[in-house]
C-alpha cells in the first residue's frame, strides 16, 4: 500500500515546495498564520472586558471558544484557491501532459494533488491555533477543555477536506479556471451557512453537537474524494478544451433514459413505475431505517424540550381544524404543492450533498412525530391513538411517497459518488436526474395529491371522532 | 517496437484518427508528417496510453496501449508539443522530479541529470529557474526529461522546433545516436528537411489516415514518378541533339544540358551516354535533379480527399 502511495507522495512534495516558493500562496498564509490569531487574541481581550463591565460575561466566555474556530478556519479558506487550479491550473500552463504522462496511475494523480492542496493550509491552522491559544491564555487566562480543542481541530481537519475535496472535482472536471472559480460558489455557499452553523452551535455552548458536525462533513468528504477519483480521468482531463454547454445534448441525454427506450406512452406507463420501483427498492428500505432513526431523534428531543402543560390543547379542535382550512377544497392544492416543494427542495440539497442533506429534510417530519407523540402521551393521550388521528389515515399514502422521493434523492447521490464506465460526470447525473423525474412523475406527485385529499378531508375527521374530548 | 493496427480514436462526432497502421523496429526513426490537426498528437498519445483508442490496438516494447496503460508509460519518453515546464522550478530538480516518478534510485537520477544537461549545454544553469530559460533551453530542458529514464521508445513532438541552428543541430545528432543505440523514436514535425535527414520511415497523415508511408526514397518515386537526371555537356548543342534512346524521356534543354527522366536508371544510363558518344556530344557530368521531401508532402496533402496512397 505505501510502495503505492509512493508516487503520490513525490507529486505532493512538488507541489507544495512549488507553493512556498510562490509568495502569493506565502504571504496569506503567514498572515493567517501568525498575525490573524493575534488579532483575534486583541479581539478576544477586549471583547471579554467590554461585556464583563455590564456583567454579561458569557458571551466572553463563548466568543472565545468561537474565535478559535474562526483562527482554525481562515488558513484553510486558503486551500480552496488552490485546490480549484490544482488541474486546470495545469492544463491551462500546458504542464499537466508531461505528468499524465508518466507510469502514474490516476489514483497516485489525484491522491497527490489532493494531499498537497491541503496540507500546508491545514498545517498553518493547526500552528494558528497554537498561537491563539497561547496568546488568550497569557492574555486572559482561558485554557480550553480538551474535549472542545479535539472537537475544533476535528473541525478544521473535516472542513478543510471537505473543500478541498470538492474544488479538486471542480478542478479535475472543469474546462477553464476562469469555470472552476465561477464554480466553486457551489462550495463556498454551502460552506459558509456550515460556518454559520457551527458558529450558532459554538455560541449556543451545546459543544456536543459539534460532533453531529464533524461527522456529517467527513461522511460528504469521504463521498467527494471517492466521486473525485472516480470520475478522474487523464483523458477528459486532455480532450476537453473549450467550455461548452451543448444543451441539446444534454436533453437527449436525459431524455433517452427517462423515456428508457419505451416505444409509446402507453407501454411507458405500463412498464416504467414497476421498472422504477425495482430501482428504488434497496434505497427505500434504507430510507425508511433513516425515519425511524428521524423518528427516535424527535422521541429522545422530547424529553429535553418540554413543551408548557397546555399547549397541546384538543378542546375546540374541531373549529380550529376549520380555521385551518381543513375539510375545503383550496387546500388540498396548498397540501399538494407543499409537500412537492419540500421534496424538490431536499432533492436540490442532495444533489450536492450526495442525498445526505435532502435525507436531512425528509427526516424532520419524522422527528416531529416522534416529537409530538411523546408529547401528546405526556399530555394523556395514547401514543396508538394520536397516530391513529393525526398521521396514519394519509400517511398511510404520503409516507411512502416520501420514502420513494427518498429514495430517488440517495440514488441521485450515489451515482455521484460511484464510478460510471465510459461515461463523464456528467451523463451520469443526467442519467440519475432522469430516474429520479421517473420516480417523481410516476409515483411521488400521484402519490401526494392522494395524501393531500386524505390530509385535509379524511385525517381531521378521524382525529376529531378519536380525540375530540 | 511500435506496432499498431486500425488504430483509431472518436470524440463524439469527431473521428481524430481512422484506423493508422505504424510498424517500427528498435533502431529506426519514424517521421509522422501532416497539416496541423491532422491526427499526429493524438495518436502519439494512444501510443503514450494518455488516450484510449476507440478501435484497433497498439503494442508498444512489448505492452498493450490499452491493457498495460502505466507499462507503456514507463517505457515511453515523450516529448510533448508544449513543453510543459515548472517555471518556478530549478531544472536540476525538475529532471530529479521526473525521474523519481520514473521510479529511478537517487545515484541514477543524479547520474542521467548530469549527463543531460551536460549532452544539451545546460549544465550550467542547472540551478537556474526554468522561467528564466529561453526558448530554445526549455526544449532542451524538456527533452532531457523525456530522455531522463532512458527509454528504449521515444515520442518526439517538434523536438527542433523554437531552436537556433546549433542547437538544433545538437538535437538532431542526439536523435542520430540514440537511433544507433537501438532506439525506436518516432518525431512529429513540420521540419521536412529534419524529417528527411534524420527518417528512414516517413508516414504522411491527413484527416485521421496515413494518406502516404514508406522511406524517403520510396515516396519520391511513388509520388512524384521516376526520377529525373541531368546531364552537362562540354560544349553547346547547337541543335545536334534529335532523340534520346527510347526508354528515357527527354524533359527539358538547354544550351549544354538536358533533363530526362528514367524509370530504370542502372540499365538506362549506359544506353544514353553510349549514344550521347556516339553523336559525338562530350558529356561533363551525370546527376540525379534532387527532389525534395516538400514537393512529396505538398503532392499528397493536396491530393483529392479519401485518396490513400500506401506504399509502405
Amino acid at each position: 500500500m505505501l510502495a503505492k502511495l509512493r508516487p503520490a507522495l513525490i507529486i505532493t512534495r512538488r507541489e507544495i515546495r512549488d507553493q512556498f516558493r510562490d509568495w502569493r500562496i506565502l504571504l496569506p498564509i503567514l498572515v493567517l498564520t501568525l498575525f490573524f490569531p493575534g488579532l483575534m487574541n486583541f479581539t478576544a481581550r477586549e471583547a471579554v472586558a467590554f461585556v464583563e463591565r455590564y456583567g454579561a460575561p458569557i458571551i466572553g466566555d463563548r466568543l472565545i471558544p468561537f474565535l478559535l474556530m474562526v483562527v482554525g478556519f481562515f488558513p484553510i479558506s486558503v486551500s480552496l484557491v488552490i485546490a480549484l487550479e490544482s488541474f486546470v491550473g495545469e492544463k491551462e500552463r500546458r504542464s499537466i501532459e508531461p505528468l499524465l504522462s508518466t507510469p502514474l496511475t490516476d489514483l497516485q494523480l489525484y491522491l497527490g494533488k489532493l494531499l498537497a492542496v491541503m496540507l500546508p493550509p491545514l498545517i498553518a491552522s493547526y500552528l494558528g491555533i497554537i498561537v491563539y491559544l497561547i496568546g488568550v491564555y497569557r492574555q486572559v487566562g482561558w485554557q480550553p477543555d480538551p474535549v472542545l480543542l479535539i472537537q475544533v481541530v476535528a473541525l478544521t481537519t473535516v472542513q478543510s477536506l471537505l473543500m478541498v475535496s470538492g474544488a479538486v472535482v471542480i478542478s479535475s472536471q472543469a474546462t477553464s479556471a476562469r469555470a472552476a472559480n465561477l464554480l466553486a460558489s457551489f462550495i463556498i455557499i454551502p460552506t459558509a451557512m456550515l460556518l454559520v452553523g457551527e458558529s450558532m452551535i459554538m455560541f449556543w455552548a451545546r459543544y456536543a453537537v459539534l460532533w453531529w458536525a464533524i461527522f456529517g462533513q467527513a461522511l460528504i468528504a469521504g463521498l467527494l474524494v471517492r466521486t473525485g477519483i472516480a470520475y478522474f480521468n487523464r483523458e477528459e482531463l486532455l480532450g476537453r478544451e473549450i467550455d461548452v454547454l451543448n444543451l441539446g445534448w444534454g436533453w437527449r441525454v436525459f431524455w433517452d433514459a427517462f423515456r428508457h427506450r419505451r416505444a409509446s406512452l402507453g407501454e411507458w406507463l405500463r412498464a416504467e413505475p414497476w421498472y422504477a420501483l425495482r430501482l428504488a427498492a434497496l434505497p427505500f428500505v434504507l430510507v425508511l431505517g433513516a425515519f425511524a432513526v428521524g423518528a427516535w431523534i424527535g422521541v429522545q428531543q422530547a424529553q429535553v424540550f418540554i413543551l408548557p402543560p397546555g399547549a397541546l390543547d384538543l378542546n375546540n379542535l374541531q373549529e380550529r381544524l376549520v380555521n385551518l382550512q381543513f375539510f375545503t377544497l383550496d387546500a388540498v392544492p396548498a397540501v399538494w404543492l407543499h409537500n412537492l416543494r419540500t421534496v424538490i427542495l431536499a432533492t436540490l440539497l442532495g444533489v450536492f450533498s450526495f442525498g445526505v442533506m435532502g435525507l436531512i429534510v425528509l427526516l424532520l417530519p419524522f422527528g416531529l412525530i416522534g416529537y409530538f407523540t411523546v408529547t401528546a402521551a405526556r399530555a394523556g393521550i395514547p401514543p396508538s391513538l394520536f397516530l391513529a388521528g393525526f398521521v396514519l389515515p394519509h400517511g398511510i399514502v404520503e409516507i411512502p411517497a416520501i420514502g420513494l422521493a427518498g429514495a430517488a434523492i440517495l440514488r441521485l447521490g450515489a451515482t455521484l459518488a460511484t464510478p460510471a464506465s465510459g461515461r463523464s460526470m456528467g451523463e451520469a447525473l443526467l442519467t440519475a436526474l432522469a430516474d429520479w423525474a421517473r420516480v417523481f412523475v410516476l409515483w411521488v406527485i400521484p402519490l401526494f395529491l392522494i395524501a393531500a385529499v386524505l390530509e385535509v378531508y379524511l385525517t381531521p375527521a378521524i382525529a376529531l371522532r378519536l380525540l375530540q374530548p | 517496437m511500435i506496432r499498431a493496427e486500425g488504430l483509431s480514436k472518436q470524440f463524439g462526432d469527431f473521428l481524430a484518427v481512422d484506423g493508422v497502421n505504424l510498424r517500427l523496429g528498435a533502431g529506426e526513426v519514424l517521421a509522422l508528417l501532416g497539416p496541423n490537426g491532422a491526427g499526429k498528437t493524438t495518436t502519439v498519445r494512444m501510443l503514450t496510453s494518455v488516450l484510449r483508442p476507440s478501435r484497433g490496438w497498439a503494442r508498444v516494447a512489448g505492452y498493450d496501449v490499452r491493457r498495460q496503460p502505466d507499462r507503456v508509460r514507463a517505457v515511453v519518453g515523450v516529448l510533448t508539443e508544449n513543453h510543459g515546464l515548472y517555471n518556478r522550478m530549478p531544472a536540476g530538480e525538475y529532471l530529479d522530479f521526473f525521474g523519481e516518478l520514473y521510479g529511478l534510485d537517487r545515484k541514477r537520477r543524479r547520474q542521467r541529470r548530469e549527463e543531460l544537461l551536460a549532452q544539451f549545454g545546460l549544465a550550467e544553469a542547472a540551478r537556474q529557474r526554468i522561467g528564466e530559460f529561453s526558448k530554445g533551453m526549455r526544449q532542451k530542458l524538456a527533452l532531457a526529461r523525456a530522455l531522463m529514464h532512458d527509454p528504449p521508445v521515444l515520442l518526439l513532438d517538434e523536438p527542433t522546433s523554437a531552436m537556433d541552428p546549433e542547437s538544433a543541430r545538437l538535437v538532431r545528432n542526439a536523435i542520430k545516436a540514440l537511433r544507433s543505440a537501438e532506439r525506436a523514436i518516432i518525431i512529429c514535425t513540420h521540419n521536412l528537411v529534419e524529417a528527411e535527414e534524420l527518417a528512414d520511415q516517413i508516414a504522411i497523415i491527413r484527416r485521421g489516415r496515413i494518406v502516404a508511408q514508406g522511406t524517403p526514397s520510396e515516396l519520391k518515386r511513388q509520388m512524384l514518378g521516376p526520377g529525373e537526371y541531368e546531364i552537362r555537356f562540354a560544349a553547346l548543342l547547337n541543335g545536334r541533339l534529335k532523340s534520346l534512346p527510347k526508354n528515357v524521356t527527354l524533359t527539358a534543354q538547354g544550351e549544354d544540358w538536358i533533363r530526362f527522366r528514367s524509370a530504370t536508371p542502372e540499365r538506362d544510363h549506359p544506353d544514353v551516354l553510349r549514344y550521347l558518344l556516339e553523336q559525338d556530344l562530350p558529356v561533363v557530368e551525370l546527376r540525379e535533379v534532387p527532389r525534395s521531401l516538400e514537393q512529396v508532402y505538398l503532392e499528397v496533402v493536396s491530393s483529392a480527399e479519401g485518396a490513400i496512397s500506401d506504399v509502405g
